[in-house]
């Protein structure tokens, strides 16, 4: 089967109703191993205990910005090739999206209590995730006052495009402003300055979170092609009508 | 809890906040999923199905 083929939504549909139950399996094995793993991970050398943190703290932050450049890929597709499953994707991401940059913060908050004395500072790579949240809550927002879900799903694609500007300047916020947050030292240019003792359930972790994002990403997806297919009936009952 | 040292609080919250926030996600898709299912099976046994779908074959007794 093509890749193009999938983007049919009945084959789409067809697809998902099989893959969804193994990708549930394997998410779970995924935190399965993980969780051990960072539960077993030693402290950190200056941050003692509350490096456990970390292995929620940046998958959330990796797959909320994960999850913004699909959906600005999305949003590419609908407003090129006007695809109604691209705008599915979009509109499917948009909550988890928004749920994971949550956890971020929150996360971060509370990493950042212990460490910095403080659980917020008005700093670059902080305000622009705040932002970069606010901003998942307004494509979300769009999403559910538009009428026409067609002129909802243009306006939701350019917002997101535009708001795909957030991404370098989060990654690059730590280098381009003094912040308090620590620099980038897993992807980073010289390689991760990670200890492979923290580095691995780390990474272990990340994958887990994608495979969640992927499995409740596709099941949204599903979701929300029910949700159209009941909104064309309930419109060609009313024609009837 | 001593693992986790003075900050134990911090730690077990986060994971704490983590457990809520996935279980919200799974909760949310889960019910939406139902519910949708719900509302399709009532317009199917109104007689009411899309154009496009596949007619469920008459059972031979």
């Amino acid at each position: 089967m093509a890749l193009i083929d999938l983007a049919n939504p009945t084959r789409f549909l067809a697809l998902a109703n099989r893959a969804l139950p193994w990708l549930a399996i394997a998410t779970l094995i995924a935190f399965a191993v993980a969780l051990p793993m960072a539960w077993a991970a030693p402290d950190d050398y200056q941050q003692g205990a509350t490096v456990k943190i970390m292995f929620l703290h940046v998958p959330s932050a990796w797959l909320a910005m994960f999850g913004w450049a699909a959906m600005s890929v999305a949003s590419l597709g609908t407003l090129v090739w006007r695809h109604p499953l691209a705008d599915v994707a979009a509109k499917a991401t948009a909550p988890i999206g928004a749920a994971l940059t949550l956890l971020c913060l929150v996360t971060g908050s509370l990493w950042g209590r212990p460490m910095w004395g403080t659980y917020w500072v008005w700093d670059a790579r902080l305000t622009s995730v705040l932002v970069f949240f606010i901003m998942y809550l307004g494509v979300i927002a769009l999403y559910a006052i538009a009428e026409d879900p067609n002129r909802g799903a243009r306006a939701a694609a350019i917002l997101t495009l535009v708001g795909a500007i957030n991404l370098p300047i989060i990654k690059f916020s730590v280098d381009w402003w003094n912040t308090l947050h620590q620099p980038a030292s897993v992807v980073r240019m010289g390689g991760s300055a990670i200890d492979p003792s923290l580095l691995r359930p780390l990474l272990m972790m990340a994958l887990a979170f994608l495979l969640l994002f992927v499995t409740l990403q596709v099941a949204a997806m599903r979701n929300e092609i029910l949700r159209r297919r009941i909104r064309s009936l309930r419109i060609s009952q009313a024609r009837r009508v | 809890m001593t693992q986790l040292g003075q900050h134990a609080i911090f730690i077990l919250t986060a994971y704490a906040a983590a457990l809520a926030v996935i279980a919200a996600l799974i909760g949310w898709v889960a019910v939406d999923y139902s519910t949708q299912q719900r509302i399709l099976g009532e317009f199917e046994q109104r007689g009411i199905r899309r154009r496009s779908a596949p007619r469920k074959k008459a059972s031979r007794r």
